[in-house]
Formats: C-alpha cells, structure tokens, sequence
C-alpha cells in the first residue's frame, strides 16, 4: 500500500516564450485533490503572479489542459493520486502552442486551423424554410455523433507528433470538427470541406500515430475522423475525374 | 519539452513502419548492386554467395525478410484504415501484422538452416 506524502513536490514552467524558467513548490498533498487545484493552490497561497487558464472545473469547457508529467491532460479531472504516485509534479503549457505566459498557451493558431479547415457550419437554410430532419440512427448521424463531444481543449493538438513536425497540419481537433459537418446533411459547404481538408497540411499529412485518441480525454477518436476524410476525399476526386 | 510517452501501440507500429521502410530502402541499392554482380564480375556474386550460406548471414536474412515482410502486412493495415469502412481493432491488426511478419521471417528461417 501506498502513502500519500504530506507535501507534492511541483515544478512549474513560468515566463513568457522569450524567458522560460522553471519553479519548484511544496504544496500541502490532500486524499482528492486534482492538478487544477494544485495549481490553483500555488497561485493563491504561494505566487499570484502565476497565469493559467480555467473555468469550468468539471471537464465541460476545455480550458484548463497542460502537460503533466510530459502528458497533455484536462487538469480540472485528472486526480493527482493516479498521476503522481510519488509526489512529484512537472507542469507546463500545451505542447505544439506558443506560450503567452506561465501555463497559459496561445490557443490562436489551434483555432485559426479550425477556421482554416472550414470547420465551421456553412447554413443551408433560412429561418423561413423548412429544415433537414436528422434521426439519430442515420449513419451519418451516428457517425457525426462520435465526434461531437470534443470539448476544444487541444490534448490532442499537444500529443500529435505530425503537428510537432509539421506547424501548417490542420490537426486532429480541426479534422475531426470538419468530419461532423461532412457528414450533417443541414451543411451546405461539403466541398468546401473537402478543399480544405485535402489541401497543405490537410487530412493527407496524418500518419495515423494514434497519439489523439490515446490522450483524448473524452475517448474520441479524431484519427478515425481523419481517416474518413481521407476516403472521402479520395472519393471525391475519383468523382471529378470521372466527371471531367 | 517533455513530449508524450509513445509507448502506445498504433505508435509504436508507425516507428517499425518507418524504420523497416528506411532500412529497406538502404537494402535496396546493396541488393541490385549485388544483382548487377551476376553480369559484371561473376566472380564476386559467387563470392558473395558462398559467404551467405554462412549461418550469420543467414540470421540477417531472416532479419531481413522480417523486415520485408512487416512493411508490407503494416502498409496493407495502412490501406485498410485509410480506404476501407473504419475498423476499432486497428491495434489488433498492427499486432497481426508483426505476427504475420515473425511467422513468415521464421519459416523462411528455419528452412534456411
């Protein structure tokens, strides 16, 4: 069996891009406690001067992912007990994102590919018109519905090593948003989609690594996403060949 | 920057994609040079041919029909996922894969002996 020990030993990475340093603190270890309240703890009772970013508190909003021990995790719902077994704790901004202060990172270039990608809904129809009904058996319903839980938090931006190697990738988050509207029959904008998602730094450039779904802390799958906008978008060239 | 454990197995099989894939392509020129042998100078292919019933060159064999091998059951499981209806059990392939890699890699190797 093992003890907590009284105190966690945390290591924090503090500083703007230009100046990045590393802090250590001893913060009081509790029975529950969870890494958002550690380092809630730190910036309360130890330095204000500490930036991090957070909301919600019960994994809904997404805001509060950093690495944790090198993992990307939502911090608000990950227990410190089954992350750090021997009291030690290394925290640091989102990997693959700028880094604005402390643990806080730039979210902008995540989101400016979620635009880039076209995943964004493109209506079909006017407030006078009918509307597509939509069955949750459908399969394109069922489909879609596997990828509509993702809460923008950007772990699985932070794990993907071809975003690592590759800063123009879209990214699973993006790939995915995109997957669920190519396959809501209410978006009009399908080839649009594709077009987005087939270009540089498209669906293509995955290597189908597997890291997204590993770290997904909704259990989502984006490389299954992405690779539907792989066939998909194969297909949709064969079409255009045969059309021309 | 500590970067994520990739100890995970759809990783860890794009790594032996990869790295077969490159040691294959640093095969490819040796063995047609080799080839190429049979028409220029005889006398080394046959040269060469004896030193590989050498039991180690046997063994480097085997290594190298594993790697042969592994590419090609690992880019099938490539294709599938990309063009084929989504399967959950893409860890289960990549599994596959290797063991279809040991088993032909062994059989060629235990013949060989």
């Amino acid at each position: 069996m093992t003890t907590t020990p009284d105190t966690l030993r945390v290591t924090v990475q503090r500083g703007t891009a230009s100046a990045l340093r590393r802090e250590t603190f001893d913060v009081p270890a509790y029975e529950n406690q969870t890494v958002l309240d550690v380092v809630t703890w730190i910036q309360q009772m130890a330095d204000p001067t500490l930036s991090y970013r957070f909301a919600c508190r019960v994994g809904m909003c997404g805001s509060c992912a950093m690495m944790v021990n090198g993992v990307p995790r939502w911090t608000c719902r990950t227990h410190v007990k089954k992350v750090a077994a021997d009291g030690e704790l290394d925290i640091a901004p989102l990997r693959n994102l700028p880094v604005i202060k402390d643990l806080a990172a730039d979210m902008d270039p995540f989101f400016d590919k979620w635009v880039a990608a076209e995943a964004r809904h493109h209506p079909s129809a006017g407030r006078a018109d009918g509307f597509d009904p939509v069955t949750p058996q459908e399969p394109a319903r069922a489909e879609a519905d596997l990828g509509i839980e993702c809460i923008n938090c950007g772990i699985c931006y932070a794990a993907c090593d071809t975003v690592a190697g590759n800063p123009d990738y879209l990214g699973p988050a993006a790939l995915q948003r995109a997957w669920t509207l190519l396959n809501d029959s209410r978006d009009a904008d399908r080839d649009g989609i594709l077009t987005a998602v087939s270009g540089k730094g498209g669906c293509h450039n995955c290597h189908s690594m597997g890291s997204c779904a590993q770290y997904c802390p909704n259990e989502l799958n984006p490389m299954r996403a992405i690779a539907g906008l792989k066939r998909e978008t194969v297909r949709a060239a064969w079409g255009r060949k045969r059309d021309a | 920057m500590k970067t994520p454990p990739r100890s995970h197995p759809l990783w860890l099989a794009f790594l032996l994609h990869r790295l077969s894939g490159l040691a294959l392509a640093l095969f490819l020129p040796v063995h047609l040079w080799l080839l190429s042998q049979a028409v220029t100078s005889p006398a080394t292919l046959d040269g060469f041919l004896a030193f590989a019933d050498h039991p180690l060159a046997k063994l480097a064999e085997f290594g190298l029909v594993f790697l042969l091998a592994v590419h090609m059951a690992g880019g099938l499981r490539l294709l599938a996922l990309e063009f084929l209806p989504w399967s959950n059990r893409h860890k289960t392939y990549a599994a596959a894969a290797i063991g279809a890699a040991l088993f032909l890699s062994g059989t060629f190797f235990l013949r060989a002996i």
